[in-house]
C-alpha cells in the first residue's frame, strides 16, 4: 500500500467517525469534551454554527452519528450523542451576545419559501453577511415540520420558539400566513435569489376500498398532527390503528395515546425490524403500551351506515430472491378484521409543487420533483435553490440544515459573481495535545461505563398532559458520565515514520491491538497479516512510509480508543496526539476565490 | 510512566486459545518502565508465547530478583504465582520452589546485574543442578535503575552514553550456560518477536534447564551509537543460526518450508520444535561445535540468536535426586510418616 497521505482534509475526518455521518459534520467529541468541562455555551455555540438547532435537534434528530460512533464497535452502545446535544442547550448561559450582528445591508435580496429548518439555515448564513432575506411561511409561526409535525411531548414550543428566535433576530423578514402561490409571481418580485423549503407536506393516501365511505374516521397522519399542534383536533377514539413504520406513525400512535386513545395499535406492512422508524422511537412507543403489530397488509377499511367499523388485513410474509430483494408473499393464513374507531394513515409523505409552474424554467424529472444539484443545491433556473424535504424528498431536519448550508454558499458565491460549482476547501486544524511528559490536554482516560440512560417523565403523568415532554434529559451527573463515554476520535494519531526505533512499545501497549509492524503488501492481503484483523474493510488502514528495518507501520482506524497509550510509550515521539478539526465552509467563512469578478 | 491504567475493553476480533483466553487475559499490570523499554517487548512475548500454548495461569511461578528486569513479572500473568526475591537470589528462591512443587511451570526471570554480578553464582548453580525452569535474562548491558553504569554483559570496548570506553572484559552468559550443562540455550533479540515468542514458548515446554539471553536495548541509558546493545547494532550484527517454531498439540506439521531446511526436534514429553535453519552447518544437538561457533562469531563482533542448543532427552534435578512425584503439599502425614513397621525395616537394612 502506498503511504497514508494525512494531509488530505477528509482522511482525518473519516476516522471522526459520527462527524462523518452527521449531513452537517458537526465536529461531536469537540462539544462533548466542553460539555464534560461544563463549559455549556460553548458548546451550545459549536453546534449552533454547524447545526443551527441544538435544543431542537438534541431532541428529535435521526442521529446517524450514533449508528457511526466507534464506540458502538467497542461494546454494546454508541455514546448518546443527540442528548448529550440537549444538554448543552438545557444548560446554556444567555447567548444572545455570541450571535452574529447584522451587517449593514448589501442590497440583494433573497426569498425563501417555507419557514422550516433549510430555510431558516439558509437565512441564518445570509443574513450577517448583509443579505436581505425574507421567509414566507402558510402557518403564522416559523419552524415548519419541526412545529407541526413534531409533537409537543416530545419537542416542547418554548425550544422551538427560542432557536427560531436567535436566527429571526438576526434582521430577517418573516411573513407568515403568507402561501406562495406561484413561483413565477414571486420571480416577478425581482429577488437576487429564491431559496425553496418548502417540505415534502403531502400525506401518501391509502386508497382501499372504505377508504372514501369511512373518510370521517381516516386521517392523514401529518395533517392530523398539524391539527392537533394547532389545537384544532384535541380527542380521538379509544381504539386507534396506526398504519404505517416510520417515526410519524410513532409520532401518530403517542399522540393517539394522549387524545383519548386507549386500544392503540401500530400495523406494519413489513417485519419489525425493517421498519423506518428509529429504534428508540419504537421503544418509546411500546413503552407507552402500544403494540406494534407486523407483516400485515391493510385491504380494506370496514364501516357500517358511513361510521368506521375496523380494518381489514392480509397476512404475509417475507421471502428474499437471490440477491437478497425482499417481497412480501401472502401467508395462507386467513385475513383479519381489527375494530377500531379511528384509523391514522401514516405511510409515507410526498413532494407536491402545484404552485410551481412548469414553464418557469425549473426543471422537473420523470417523478415530477426538481432537478437538483446535490452539492450546490441549484435548480435549472440559475437564481433558485432547493433544499431539505423539497430537494429530494423526505429525509430529516439534520439534512435539511446540510442543504441550508450548501444553498446559502451558493447563493452567496452566485451574487458574489463566483463560480457556484467551485466549492471552496475547508480548513483544517491539526494541533499536538502534548502538555508533559504523559499528559495530555484531553481526558485520555477511558470510561469503561455502559450508556447511561436518559430520565422520562412518570407514564402515568406523560399519558394526561400531551404538552408534557417524556424526556427530562440528563442531569449535569449523568451527562458528565455519559461524556465521558467519548473517545476523543479527533484526537488523532499521529505516526512519524523517521523518528522511529522500532522498539515496538506502541503495538505491546495498544489495548485494540491497532498497531502491526509489518512488511507492505497489497492491501487485502496485508489486512490478513495484521495483529488483530477488522471485519470493517471501510475503516482505513493507515501505513507509514518505509523503517530502518524495510517494514512498514500500519494501524487499523477501526477500533482505535485514542488514548495516546502509543504516543505515552514512545520513546522518541514518534507517536502525537493531534486535534483535528475541521471547519466546513458555510457562506461567509471562506477566502473569495481568485477568480472574483466584480459583481 | 503512564498514568491511566490500560483500557479493559479489547479488539472485538481477538483470538481465543484453547482455554478460551485472548492474549489480554496473560496481560498483568501496566509498565512503569521507561517508554520504548525493550523489557516491555519481552513482557509482550512472554504473554504471547504463554497464550499461545494455552498455560493455565495459576500452573505458573514467576520469579525474579531485583533490578529493571526483575519489575517486569508484575505486568505479565497477572493471574499467576510470583515472587519478588533478593537482589540475585532469584535462582535459589526458585530452585526451592522447584523442589517443593515440581507441578509448576517456572520462569525465572532476571536482568545482566542481577544474574552476571550480584547472582553470579546463583545463576551458575542452578543451570548446574538442571533445574527445571525458564531462566530468562533480560540483558541490556547497563544498570538502568542506577543511570546507566556498565554491567558486567557490556562488551569491552563499547561506549556508555556519556563516551566513557569499557575496558573490562564481557561475561557472556550464553557460553556459560552452555559450558554448565544448559539443555535448552538459545538468544534472542526484543526486537525481533518472530524470533523470541518461539524460543519463550519451547523453553517453556522444555524439561530441563531452559536458559535464555535476550538482548533488551535500554532506551534511556543503552541505546546510542558506539553501544553494542542498541536496535540499530543489534540489528546489523545479529546472527540468527535458525528459526524456531513450536508445535503445539497433536497437530500434523503444516509448517511450509522448502525440503531439507527443516528439523523437526521432538521433546521428552512429546512437544516438538520445527527448526528452520539458516545456517545449513550449525547443529544445534552439539554442545561443544555450539559453543565454538558462539566464540568464533564473538570475536568477528557478530552476536548469534536462534535456538543454539537443545538436548530433547534432559533430565532434570528431580530426577537427579530421585524426589518424590507429588508436590510437598500435597503429602498426608501417613506418607510422610509411615510407621514403625517400615522404621524398623530401614533400621535393619543398617545392621
Amino acid at each position: 500500500m502506498k503511504p497514508t497521505d494525512i494531509s488530505a482534509p477528509d482522511y482525518f475526518h473519516k476516522v471522526v467517525d459520527c462527524q462523518w455521518a452527521c449531513p452537517a459534520h458537526t465536529p461531536v467529541p469537540e462539544y462533548i469534551r466542553l460539555i464534560a468541562e461544563g463549559r455549556y455555551s460553548d458548546a451550545y455555540m459549536i453546534n449552533w454554527k454547524s447545526n443551527v438547532f441544538p435544543g431542537i435537534l438534541g431532541r428529535t434528530c435521526d442521529r446517524p452519528c450514533e449508528p457511526a460512533c466507534r464506540r458502538g464497535r467497542v461494546e454494546e452502545k454508541p455514546v448518546a450523542i443527540c442528548r448529550l446535544k440537549r444538554v448543552a442547550a438545557d444548560f446554556k448561559d444567555d447567548i444572545k451576545q455570541r450571535l452574529p450582528r447584522s451587517a449593514p445591508r448589501n442590497g440583494k435580496r433573497i426569498a425563501l419559501v417555507g419557514g422550516g429548518p433549510a430555510s431558516l439555515t439558509v437565512a441564518r448564513d445570509l443574513a450577517p453577511l448583509g443579505y436581505h432575506c425574507t421567509v414566507f411561511d402558510a402557518d403564522p409561526k416559523a419552524g415548519g415540520m419541526m412545529r407541526t409535525q413534531i409533537p409537543k411531548f416530545r419537542l416542547p414550543d418554548s425550544v422551538i420558539d427560542e432557536e427560531t428566535d436567535y436566527i429571526l433576530s438576526l434582521g430577517i423578514e418573516f411573513k407568515g400566513g403568507q402561501r406562495i402561490d406561484s413561483m413565477k409571481q414571486l420571480l416577478a418580485e425581482g429577488y437576487d435569489a429564491v431559496f425553496v423549503g418548502s417540505g415534502a407536506p403531502r400525506g401518501r393516501e391509502l386508497n382501499i376500498p372504505g377508504r372514501k365511505e369511512a373518510a370521517s374516521n381516516i386521517h392523514i397522519g401529518i395533517d392530523w398532527l398539524s391539527s392537533v399542534s394547532f389545537g384544532h383536533t384535541d380527542k380521538i377514539g379509544k381504539r386507534v390503528i396506526v398504519l404505517g413504520g416510520g417515526n410519524t406513525a410513532m409520532d401518530c400512535c403517542r399522540t393517539a395515546r394522549r387524545l383519548g386513545g386507549v386500544d392503540v395499535k401500530v400495523i406494519v406492512r413489513s417485519g419489525f425490524e425493517e421498519m423506518k422508524a428509529s429504534p428508540w422511537e419504537k421503544e418509546d412507543a411500546m413503552h407507552e403500551d402500544i403494540p406494534i403489530l407486523n407483516y400485515m397488509v391493510p385491504i380494506a377499511f370496514t364501516h357500517d351506515n358511513g361510521k368506521l367499523t375496523g380494518v381489514t388485513f392480509q397476512k404475509v410474509r417475507a421471502e428474499y430472491d437471490a440477491k437478497g430483494k425482499r417481497s412480501l408473499v401472502p401467508a395462507g393464513e386467513p385475513d383479519v378484521t381489527i375494530a377500531c374507531d379511528d384509523v391514522l394513515v401514516a405511510v409515507g409523505q410526498e413532494n407536491a409543487f402545484p404552485w410551481i409552474e412548469r414553464d418557469c424554467g425549473i426543471a422537473f424529472d420523470k417523478w415530477d420533483m426538481p432537478k437538483v444539484d446535490p452539492k450546490t443545491m441549484a435548480s435549472t433556473h440559475p437564481k433558485v435553490f432547493f433544499g431539505g424535504d423539497a430537494a429530494f424528498g423526505p429525509k430529516n431536519i439534520i439534512w435539511a440544515v446540510a442543504h441550508g448550508h450548501d444553498a446559502a454558499l451558493s447563493i452567496h458565491r452566485l451574487l458574489s459573481g463566483e463560480d457556484v460549482n467551485e466549492r471552496p476547501l475547508p480548513e483544517v486544524h491539526v494541533t499536538s495535545q502534548k502538555m508533559g511528559i504523559h499528559e495530555w490536554s484531553y481526558d485520555n482516560d477511558i470510561s469503561p461505563e455502559k450508556r447511561f440512560k436518559v430520565p422520562h417523565r412518570d407514564k402515568v403523568i406523560a399519558l394526561k398532559d400531551i404538552r408534557a415532554e417524556v424526556e427530562l434529559g440528563y442531569d449535569v451527573k449523568l451527562a458528565l458520565g455519559e461524556a465521558h463515554r467519548c473517545l476523543n476520535c479527533d484526537v488523532q494519531t499521529v505516526f512519524s515514520a523517521p523518528l522511529c526505533i522500532e522498539c515496538d512499545a506502541c503495538a505491546d501497549i495498544c489495548p485494540m491491538d491497532c498497531i502491526t509492524f509489518t512488511e507492505n503488501g497489497e492491501e487485502a492481503e496485508l489486512r490478513g497479516r495484521l495483529k488483530a484483523p477488522t471485519p470493517h474493510p471501510d475503516q482505513d488502514l493507515y501505513v507509514s512510509t518505509e523503517l530502518k528495518t524495510g517494514r512498514v507501520m500500519v494501524k487499523d482506524e477501526d477500533v482505535c480508543l485514542h488514548c495516546g497509550l502509543c504516543a505515552e510509550r514512545c520513546p522518541t515521539g514518534a507517536w502525537d496526539m493531534q486535534k483535528y478539526l475541521i471547519d466546513m465552509v458555510h457562506a461567509g467563512t471562506s477566502c473569495p476565490s481568485k477568480r472574483r469578478s466584480a459583481a | 510512566m503512564t498514568y491511566i491504567a490500560k483500557p479493559r475493553f479489547h479488539h472485538p476480533g481477538l483470538k481465543k486459545n484453547a482455554l478460551g483466553f485472548t492474549h489480554r487475559d496473560y496481560e498483568g499490570k501496566i509498565s512503569t518502565l521507561c517508554a520504548g523499554c525493550g523489557h516491555d517487548s519481552i513482557t509482550a512475548s512472554i504473554i504471547e508465547a504463554c497464550f499461545e500454548l494455552s498455560i493455565e495461569p495459576h500452573r505458573v511461578a514467576k520469579i525474579s530478583g531485583i533490578g529493571c528486569s526483575s519489575k517486569t513479572p508484575d505486568y505479565f500473568l497477572g493471574n499467576s504465582h510470583g515472587f519478588n526475591s533478593v537482589h540475585g537470589r532469584m535462582p535459589s528462591v526458585l530452585t526451592g520452589a522447584n523442589l517443593a512443587n515440581r507441578d509448576l511451570i517456572y520462569l525465572g526471570v532476571s536482568g545482566d546485574g542481577d544474574s552476571a554480578s550480584i547472582g553470579f553464582g546463583q545463576f551458575a548453580h542452578s543451570i548446574r543442578r538442571g533445574v527445571n525452569m525458564t531462566y530468562i535474562v533480560e540483558n541490556n548491558g547497563v544498570y538502568g535503575l542506577t543511570k546507566g553504569q556498565f554491567s558486567a554483559t557490556a562488551d569491552r570496548g563499547s561506549k556508555s552514553k556519556k563516551g566513557v570506553m569499557n575496558t573490562d572484559n564481557a561475561i557472556d552468559l550464553v557460553a556459560i550456560a552452555l559450558q554448565l550443562g544448559a539443555t535448552y540455550v538459545a538468544r534472542s533479540f526484543s526486537g525481533d518477536k518472530r524470533q523470541l515468542v518461539p524460543v519463550i514458548a519451547g523453553a517453556l515446554q522444555h524439561k530441563g534447564a531452559a536458559f535464555i539471553d535476550v538482548i533488551s536495548p535500554c532506551v534511556a541509558f543503552n541505546n546510542h551509537a558506539g553501544s553494542t546493545k542498541s536496535f540499530d547494532y543489534v540489528r546489523e550484527h545479529n546472527d540468527a543460526v535458525n528459526r524456531l517454531d513450536v508445535i503445539t498439540g497433536r497437530d500434523p506439521i503444516t509448517v511450509d518450508y522448502a525440503p531439507g531446511t527443516v528439523q523437526i526436534v521432538e521433546q521428552h514429553d512429546g512437544s516438538r520444535l520445527a527448526l528452520r535453519k539458516i545456517d545449513a552447518d550449525y547443529d544445534v544437538h552439539d554442545r561443544v561445535a555450539a559453543q565454538a561457533f558462539l566464540q568464533k562469531h564473538a570475536a568477528k563482533g557478530q552476536i548469534v540468536t536462534g535456538l543454539l542448543y537443545v538436548d530433547p532427552e534432559a533430565e532434570d534435578l528431580h530426577s537427579h535426586l530421585n524426589t518424590v512425584d507429588a508436590p510437598l503439599n500435597s503429602l498426608e502425614a501417613q506418607d510422610l510418616c509411615p510407621g514403625s513397621t517400615v522404621l524398623d525395616k530401614i533400621n535393619a537394612s543398617l545392621r
